[in-house]
């Protein structure tokens, strides 16, 4: 049984409620923070503990902490990204539902670390009911002196808000974030100056993801040394898995981060293997801006390793063979699956969540979704695929936030790795069957 | 700027609540949450006078208000029937039969996708990912996750929010007893 660090007491009963959570030694780490640590202290665990930003990007977590100006008489803040809207993750919103109140504790003690008095919570529109649950929990806390004025009797103050998004993937991107905080349209800003030196409403601000903030709770109770023996490398610590797909057993997992793709996806502890005894076609490990993988590359790296479940194994071989560890969006596809029309899903989402700021990206997500659409209703030619290698090449590192790679990068892989299928789609169109649910090549199944 | 339309007490407690997150001379901050307030309290959409009462409250130009209303996939800048039905498309969820549950309530409803009954009563949009990758195929109805569709599940959710009759958008931001939240999430 691999070690859980955030979901340990997940089934305990009514771990969702104050009671139950602090029975659990919940808010422990509230209150070493605040009674035997300082606030170096705790940002030196931080940087011990290895701990990478869980939302995705992977940057170390005590270095963003670092960067925080401090400023005298200026406010600062602390910001969770709860806007949760990378196709294929929905792992915050299992832990915010499941176990609300670590976030909250990670909240208080991350906040008493960066020297913040007012934290947010800023969530995705529509997880509703995540929001009451939210709602209430935060109450609770503030019932129980854990936030508010003069919190355990040590001075310090915190005020904890949640603020809803309404539906805008753009806003994950911290800037984006901001601007929708501040009651704006997500745009994301020109950095730098970072929101380390001008976020929230221009004031030096940390913008942290749910799993990042709540991993601090377990960093601050055993200690980030602790936290750095878990993992493998500079994989440290545990990692939310959301799986999602054709696998037996869907859901939310807490893994170690070095734990191999293949058990990952094959053990009954886990995905269980895929559904209906079907073959495994390909892989999207990381959410769905990160390169898809066909089933030798996702088991295995290019130089025949056992691929593992860490930042640099999902990254070997870089994008020709390799992939990224991301959000932890794994989304897994059988042997009937179509990959061509799985990435016009993807890049109908780019284009719909494009916040139309800079024109690569744009315009670009537009003409990909439409030749994508002309190519999978049997009408696209050789030179449409191409054209679209050729548009993607164009909007990678040409606008102001990483929409337009996360847009670029599916695209790329799916013909860097499947072109056999883009063409049998253009040369063949009478070949395209719908199975089911999906559609596929079908004379391609083994390509 | 002639303002007629108003929140009932209770929403407005709400938004004064929300304004109080806030630093005193940012209350624009405010704005999105306030206007999932007034979605719900004026009919599920967003016409020009609910917006411009908005910037009133707000103490911003009715421009910010529509600006931000106009970029957000949530707020509905058209009337929509009472229960809008939004089906989650993107990958995850078409992996596991989207496609099937939007052509069949299609069928069923007699509409296309975008459109709303004559009756008014339905409207059917698809959205995009809606963090229910594992849970697929899934559709949203206001403030209610229904998860793992199948054909028959969609039919019998459907034909309960027609002999209800409700209108099913966010119920503005208050927060629920554990048995109501429980219940918001529906297998």
């Amino acid at each position: 049984m691999s070690k859980k660090l955030l979901l340990q007491h997940i089934d305990v009963p009514g771990i969702n409620t104050y009671e139950v959570y602090r029975k659990q030694g919940g808010y422990k780490a509230v209150e070493k923070a605040l009674k035997e640590m300082t606030a170096d202290q705790i940002l030196e665990e931080v940087k011990t503990s290895g701990l990478r930003g869980r939302g995705g990007a992977g940057f170390p977590t005590g270095m963003k902490w670092s960067f925080l100006a401090k400023p005298e008489g200026v406010a600062r803040y602390l910001v969770c990204n709860a806007d949760e809207s990378e196709p294929g993750t929905f792992k915050d919103r299992y832990l915010m539902e499941k176990i609300p109140h670590l976030l909250i504790e990670g909240m208080i003690a991350s906040s008493f670390a960066l020297g913040a008095n007012t934290a947010y919570i800023y969530i995705r529109g529509e997880y509703f009911y995540v929001h009451r649950i939210l709602e209430n929990a935060i109450k609770e806390a503030y019932a129980n002196g854990w936030l508010g004025k003069n919190i355990l009797g040590t001075g310090y103050d915190l005020d904890l808000y949640m603020q809803i998004g309404a539906g805008a993937y753009i806003c994950g991107e911290e800037t984006a974030l901001l601007e929708s905080l501040e009651g704006k349209r997500g745009n994301p800003r020109i950095k730098p100056p970072f929101p380390a030196v001008a976020g929230l409403w221009g004031r030096p601000t940390v913008v942290n993801n749910v799993e990042t903030i709540a991993a601090v709770v377990p960093i601050i109770n055993e200690g980030g040394a602790n936290y750095a023996n878990i993992g493998v490398g500079k994989s440290t610590g545990t990692k939310l898995i959301s799986a999602s797909g054709h696998i037996n057993k869907p859901g939310v997992y807490e893994i170690e981060l070095g734990l191999p793709v293949e058990e990952f996806i094959y053990s009954d502890q886990y995905c269980g293997g895929i559904r209906n005894g079907k073959e495994l076609k390909a892989v999207v490990a990381g959410g769905s801006s990160v390169p898809i993988l066909p089933k030798e590359l996702i088991l295995k790296t290019a130089a025949g390793e056992p691929r593992l479940m860490s930042y640099e194994s999902l990254g070997d071989g870089g994008f020709q063979t390799g992939t990224m560890l991301g959000s932890g969006g794994f989304i897994v596809m059988d042997e009937d699956t179509s990959i061509v029309k799985n990435l016009y899903t993807f890049s109908r989402f780019y284009h719909h969540e494009s916040c139309g700021q800079c024109s690569p990206c744009r315009e670009g997500t537009g003409w990909m979704e439409k030749i994508l659409k002309k190519i999978i209703s049997g009408n696209g030619t050789l030179s449409d695929v191409d054209l679209l290698w050729d548009i993607q090449s164009k909007i990678e590192g040409k606008t102001i936030c990483p929409l337009g790679e996360a847009a670029a990068w599916p695209v790329a892989a799916a013909i860097r790795h499947f072109r056999k299928e883009f063409e049998e789609y253009v040369t063949n169109p009478q070949n395209i069957v719908d199975v089911k649910h999906y559609y596929r090549v079908n004379n391609l199944a083994a390509v | 700027m002639n303002v007629k339309i108003q929140f009932s007490e209770k929403a407005l407690a709400s938004v004064n609540e929300i304004i109080a997150r806030y630093p005193a001379d940012k209350k624009k901050s405010a704005l999105i949450p306030v206007l999932h307030i007034a979605q719900a309290e004026f009919d599920g959409w967003l016409s020009a006078e609910t917006m411009d009462y908005v910037a009133s409250i707000l103490e911003i130009k009715p421009i910010e208000v529509y600006e931000v209303a106009s970029f957000y996939s949530m707020f509905n800048l058209k009337p929509v029937g009472k229960c809008l039905l939004e089906v989650c498309r993107t990958s995850s969820c078409w992996l596991m039969g989207a496609e099937d549950v939007v052509r069949f309530i299609e069928n069923k409803l007699n509409i296309k996708e975008g459109e709303t009954t004559a009756d008014g009563k339905f409207t059917l949009k698809t959205v995009e990912c809606l963090g229910a990758c594992g849970y697929a195929p899934m559709l949203q109805v206001g403030d209610k996750f229904y998860e793992f569709l199948t054909l028959e599940k969609t039919e019998k959710i459907i034909d309960n929010l027609d002999s209800t009759g409700k209108r099913s958008t966010y119920n503005g931001w208050q927060t629920g007893k554990e048995s109501e939240i429980i219940m918001n999430r529906v297998d």
